[in-house]
């Protein structure tokens, strides 16, 4: 066993896991926080993209004992309380979803995405960006429509603060 | 995955240490391709050594002529690195072609250029500019340490620490995707550095990245895409799988190396 | 319309949950004390099973059990089923081998199903797998469809030549006498690639034996939890209905891959009470490869007769399709009865007959995936009748307009009655959105960057609201297809709809919920939607063949209906008045000539409290139930229309626009509407140009997991242009005709006529990836300096 000791939205957690113990395992099953999703082995599909340190990583891929000393971010801690945040309006909004499985991961890569490049992000970028992402129910076509409305509610959001 | 034991040493010479005394134990960078491939069952490490609490490995910093790169420096490091950037655009660019967003923020050039993948996108930028990969024990140049597929030049107990890349006058990369696996199909890195050309090609060989050196004496004569006109590479020694057989793979090679040419020249 | 009614783009009440990450999947449940099975899967494709040592795995640390075929056996458990009795043209019934699930004796396919090890961890039961001893003795493969009857080895005893069936459909001599006196006759050989469906959440089940009550409870992800239950019962023998509870919680995506029973979770449900624990499975993706029921593969020659003036006058085809190495649980209907009826696509053909042998080989069972059957014919028709109008130099949309089907109803030479149509409104809309005027303009723009463009159509017509008890009785079904709902109105004028659809991806809370508001006049808030649990839903056949609108939402409407019957019986006691004058609009009950009205959730009150009829002749509380069969199959059609630009030199196609115009009756939700067909298109996208199944000669599937299989990605597509016209389907009292399926049917042949039309000639098959269309631009340059 190894001990573990990271942030997960906002709150400390630690625990002694087994070193073979992937990070999303880690969430989902030592957590329960179980938002985040495995839909593939190879790190292709996205489901598993949790924030670590501020960066979007493949929970899958990473394993908690490499999480040491990092601050997570997963889908259930991206709301301001009751509030959504502007990625999540945007998806509903838009229909950016089906049947959901991919839409952690997808809102989580989406964030990241505007985190990175900004508020105002063309269709030929979030479609290149979200290569890391796959959706089998939507086609992408209002995936694309819902980060690119989000990623300018974010901007809005960002705005109204700084004029604060 | 099979079970193992996990360390996270603080220092290099911990890790080498860890690594020479630990039987069948294995250095984890970004982990991108080891933990997939562990996932699968395929690698049963006894021990993983965690490189990642190791931060004197991650910076990127232009030295003299040529530009320095840490070996825990990400796929997104090196993208972003203004440095890069700035000196060898080409490398930045090749970096952005590697899996995705979130992949590029984990996986590291010394975990990619370690592996030797046939069809990672690194080796070609290592042989294309005459990289000398640096190791806690000496420096390798690129050419002697690319020896086939997934096979490298490292010892065992030795870890590669940076990866030093002479700035080149004008260089490009053009990778074919495998439509699947987003891995390189064929990748081509052109580099002219004075009278010096290299074309290294990744991907497409069955022994990994090599030089093409047909290519080379063309653009020799005059660096531009015409000079590449109607060559394609040998399809003999050529990888073959459902998504390119050795023919098209072969043709490819001559595809990317035009464009890749087109590129540098526009630069 | 009202903001939350009938047509009305409402914003899905289900999304909440899953932005949120709080939506609730199979593998998120945690049963108190489970324990984790993982199944041991043979690594060859046909072999005998010699011997199996498992007592070095039950050394290991953590394992509870490791349980083979033989222990099934041993407790009478039955083999899985096909539940769609298909006749030879000889009369003789379908060859169904036996299908156990846990190998006994044989296993028939890579992924086929050893044993299992139950253990405290998945870590540990994996672990311990690898211990179990397994002697195979290998035997020879059979893998490609096309020669599974020539092959020297049977899959199974019962079918020495591996075939399954020999069927056909038609008239014979009809149809030979068509083409004797055809002018113009097209041919054409047709592969239709094996897909994988890839729901993105893997299959997963918990089974788990309550001691006390002496009943199962598995949750599971189920399209289709009753039938589930239904099987595992009646057939599978693994406990009586009324003690075996199915659970379909939130599913991530199905496409077919989930409505049919399966080894793993019939294993669960078995094993719990063997360990006595709860035991869970879930599928890793590679594990989803090799398991989950494929789709498509088929192999086929079809010819079109043409008279001299462009008229169809016959359509021939013979079809090889491949179901694998067992009968999944609808299998053999899909490439018999959900094909060959649709092969008059939009046209009136006067002579059809088609032929479909099913074959048995050494590979993975293929079963209904999004579309199942009608995009096979699709693909051949639309193929068909897009090359005979290149060959006879007409313009393809000028072809089909004037073969088009254009009087109501209309009985085809197979089957089918379409019972209503607009399909040339459909055609102008599509040419209109696609601009196909401007489409040579933009040809010649692309060849000047020395690219290649190319444009192609696809009318397609597919059958849903599946389906007729009686009619898919008299071909072979074993259930029928009626659909069933329950409307319970609370006291204080909620409404929770009880369905025996499944909702995974389509929105049924937000849609059912649409219907309830637009009929009872409630807020969308106060309905709810229950589904996925038998001991909860009476009954239902579940969610595919885009039947949930169709014949689900009318089984709904049945029972709103009887609800607005009762309520007026309950305001005419409340208003003392006679209920044949008591009105029903815009949630008020009101009597007719007066200014006395109730609100819905008024007369909902005294239904329960039964203040003003206690004793009279009608009962208190306000529940109704329903089942609706549906009297026909209804025909959502339209045209979709692709257009690509290829780059020679890397054979790379560009989908540069997607044109989808469609006719599904009445639209309850557009928004979700419009989603589906993205969602279809996406994958018929998927299938011409990425998506293929690969065995090699051994039997081994190439193709097990991303790094192989190409999904379709964002950057692989376009945004899609979507439009819709609209002819209400008369069968069913909503008029809708059904959307799930559409893109899937009707993009394929789109695409490859759009490649075809680019590269200039037929030669090529799907998928259409960079090095097939590589090669096949490549074959035709020498032939064109030649010329």
């Amino acid at each position: 066993m190894a001990s573990v000791t990271m942030t997960v939205n906002g709150k400390s957690v630690s625990a002694d896991v087994d070193p073979r113990t992937l990070l999303v395992q880690f969430l989902r099953e030592h957590l329960r926080l179980t938002g985040t999703h495995v839909g593939c082995d190879t790190s292709q599909c996205g489901a598993c993209v949790v924030h670590v340190d501020g960066k979007a990583v493949k929970a899958c891929t990473t394993l908690a004992v490499q999480a040491e000393g990092c601050d997570i971010l997963t889908i259930e801690g991206l709301a301001n309380g009751s509030e959504l945040h502007p990625m999540q309006a945007a998806f509903r909004e838009h229909h950016g979803l089906q049947c959901g499985y991919c839409t952690p991961g997808m809102i989580m890569t989406a964030v990241d995405m505007v985190n990175r490049l900004g508020h105002d992000i063309d269709e030929a970028t979030i479609r290149h960006e979200l290569e890391g992402n796959i959706c089998r129910c939507t086609g992408y076509h209002n995936i694309v429509l819902a980060v690119e409305a989000g990623a300018k509610a974010m901007g809005g959001a960002g705005m109204r603060e700084a004029a604060e | 995955m099979y079970a193992f034991d996990y360390h996270r040493p603080t220092s290099l010479r911990q890790a080498a240490a860890m690594l020479q005394k630990t039987e069948d134990a294995m250095i984890v960078a970004g982990g991108h391709t080891l933990l997939p491939t562990m996932k699968q069952r395929l690698a049963q490490p006894s021990a993983l050594i965690d490189l990642g609490g190791l931060s004197e490995l991650r910076g990127i910093e232009k030295k003299g002529r040529a530009v320095v790169i840490g070996a825990m420096a990400t796929h997104a490091d090196v993208a972003a690195s203004d440095v890069v950037r700035e000196a060898i655009p080409a490398l930045a660019e090749l970096a952005v072609t590697i899996g995705d967003p979130a992949v590029r923020h984990r996986g590291t050039i010394g975990g990619s250029v370690a592996n030797n993948d046939p069809a990672a996108d690194y080796p070609a930028a290592c042989l294309g500019l005459g990289a000398t990969i640096i190791t806690n024990r000496r420096k390798i140049v690129a050419e002697e340490f690319f020896q086939g597929m997934f096979d490298t030049a490292l010892d065992e107990g030795e870890i590669i620490t940076k990866v030093s890349f002479p700035i080149p006058a004008k260089a490009a990369y053009a990778k074919f995707r495998n439509p699947a696996s987003r891995y390189a199909l064929v990748g081509v890195f052109v580099m002219k550095r004075g009278s010096e050309i290299r074309v290294a090609v990744i991907g497409a060989g069955s022994s990994g990245v090599y030089r093409w050196s047909e290519a080379e004496a063309a653009l020799a004569k005059r660096f531009s895409p015409k000079s590449l006109d109607g060559m394609s590479a040998s399809a003999d020694d050529m990888n073959s799988d459902i998504h390119a057989d050795s023919e098209y793979r072969a043709h490819l090679v001559g595809v990317m190396a035009r464009r890749a040419v087109q590129a540098a020249v526009a630069r | 319309m009202t903001a939350t009614g009938i047509g009305a783009p409402v914003r899905r009440k289900e999304d909440q949950r899953f932005i949120t990450g709080k939506g609730r999947y199979t593998d998120d449940l945690v049963r108190p004390g489970q324990a984790h099975a993982y199944f041991l899967r043979s690594p060859h494709a046909h072999a005998e099973i010699v011997r199996i040592d498992p007592a070095a795995a039950l050394a290991m640390p953590g394992v509870l059990a490791v349980l083979t075929g033989d222990d099934l056996a041993a407790d009478g458990v039955g083999g899985l089923i096909c539940g769609w009795m298909i006749h030879s043209k000889d009369g003789s019934p379908m060859k169904a081998g036996p299908h156990p699930a846990l190998a006994q004796g044989k296993v028939r396919y890579v992924g086929d199903h050893v044993a299992v090890v139950i253990a405290e961890t998945l870590a540990q039961a994996r672990d311990a797998a690898e211990k179990v001893a397994v002697e195979y003795r290998e035997l020879p493969a059979v893998v490609d469809t096309g020669s599974a009857r020539k092959s020297a080895t049977a899959v199974h005893d019962v079918a020495p030549d591996n075939t399954v069936f020999e069927w056909h459909l038609g008239d014979k001599a009809a149809t030979d006498a068509a083409f004797a006196k055809a002018k113009h006759v097209t041919r054409l050989d047709i592969t239709n690639n094996r897909l994988v469906p890839n729901a993105i959440e893997t299959r997963a089940a918990i089974g788990e034996f309550d001691e006390s009550a002496d009943s199962y409870t598995l949750y599971t992800t189920s399209q289709n939890p009753h039938v589930a239950r239904l099987v595992l019962s009646a057939f599978i023998g693994i406990a009586p209905e009324n003690k075996l509870r199915v659970i379909a919680p939130d599913v991530g995506g199905g496409f077919g891959s989930k409505i049919f029973i399966y080894a793993e979770e019939t294993v669960c449900v078995w094993a719990s009470k063997k360990v006595g624990r709860p035991v869970k499975w879930n599928s890793d993706r590679t594990e989803a490869f090799l398991s989950d029921a494929h789709g498509r593969d088929h192999v086929t020659h079809a010819e079109l007769a043409l008279d001299e003036n462009a008229r169809i006058l016959g359509l021939r085809v013979k079809t090889t399709a491949n179901l694998g190495a067992y009968l999944s649980t609808f299998s053999s209907s899909v490439p018999t009865y959900l094909y060959a009826p649709l092969l008059s696509g939009q046209y009136d053909i006067p002579a059809i007959y088609a032929e479909v042998d099913g074959v048995y080989t050494n590979t993975t069972p293929v079963d209904a995936y999004r579309g199942a059957g009608r995009p096979e014919a699709t693909f051949v028709v639309e193929r068909l009748v897009e090359v005979a109008a290149r060959e006879i130099g007409m313009d393809p949309a000028n072809f089909r307009r004037k073969n088009y089907i254009k009087r109501f109803p209309h009985q085809t030479p197979v089957i089918m009655a379409y019972d209503v149509g607009d399909y040339a409104a459909s055609l102008d809309k599509a040419l209109e959105i696609a601009d196909y005027k401007g489409f040579s303009k933009r040809k010649r723009e692309s060849a000047k960057k020395g690219k290649l463009r190319g444009i192609g159509f696809s009318s397609y017509i597919e059958a849903c609201g599946i389906a007729p008890s009686q009619a898919v009785g008299s071909l072979g079904a074993g259930v029928g297809l009626w659909e069933s709902a329950e409307v319970r109105v609370n006291p204080t004028g909620s409404v929770e709809v009880l369905t025996g659809s499944h909702s995974h991806g389509q929105g049924h809370e937000t849609t059912f919920a649409q219907l309830v508001c637009d009929r009872l006049g409630v807020g969308i808030d106060q309905v709810n939607i229950v589904h996925g649990d038998t001991d909860k839903v009476q009954f239902g056949m579940g969610t595919y063949g885009s039947r949930s609108g169709a014949v689900g939402m009318s089984a709904i409407t049945k029972a709103i209906d009887k609800v607005i019957e009762k309520g007026k019986k309950v305001a005419a006691y409340a208003m003392e008045a006679s209920d044949k004058d008591i009105e029903f609009k815009d949630g008020r009950f009101s009597v007719a000539g007066t200014d006395k009205s109730m609100a819905f959730g008024e007369v909902a009150l005294q239904a329960y409290v039964a203040h003003k009829f206690s004793g009279q002749d009608l009962e208190p509380g306000l529940k109704e139930g329903a089942f609706y069969d549906p009297t026909n199959f209804t025909f959502p059609a339209g045209v979709h229309i692709c257009e690509v630009e290829i780059d020679p030199d890397t054979g790379v196609t560009k989908i540069e626009r997607f044109t989808a115009v469609d006719d599904f009756g009445v639209v309850i939700n557009p928004m979700i509407v419009e989603g589906q067909v993205h969602g279809g298109i996406a994958q018929g996208v998927g299938q011409a140009l990425l998506e293929n199944a690969v065995y090699d000669e051994s039997g081994q599937l190439v193709t097990a997991s991303y790094m192989d299989y190409t999904m379709p990605r964002a950057g692989d597509l376009p945004s899609f242009s979507v439009g819709m016209t609209t002819t209400p389907c008369p069968s069913n009292p909503l008029g809708i005709k059904g959307c799930g399926e559409a893109g899937a049917i009707a993009a394929p042949p789109a695409v490859i006529n759009a490649i075809t039309d680019a590269i200039g000639h037929e030669g090529i098959a799907m998928p259409a990836t960079p090095q097939a269309v590589w090669r096949a631009i490549h074959r035709t340059r020498p032939a064109m300096a030649a010329e």
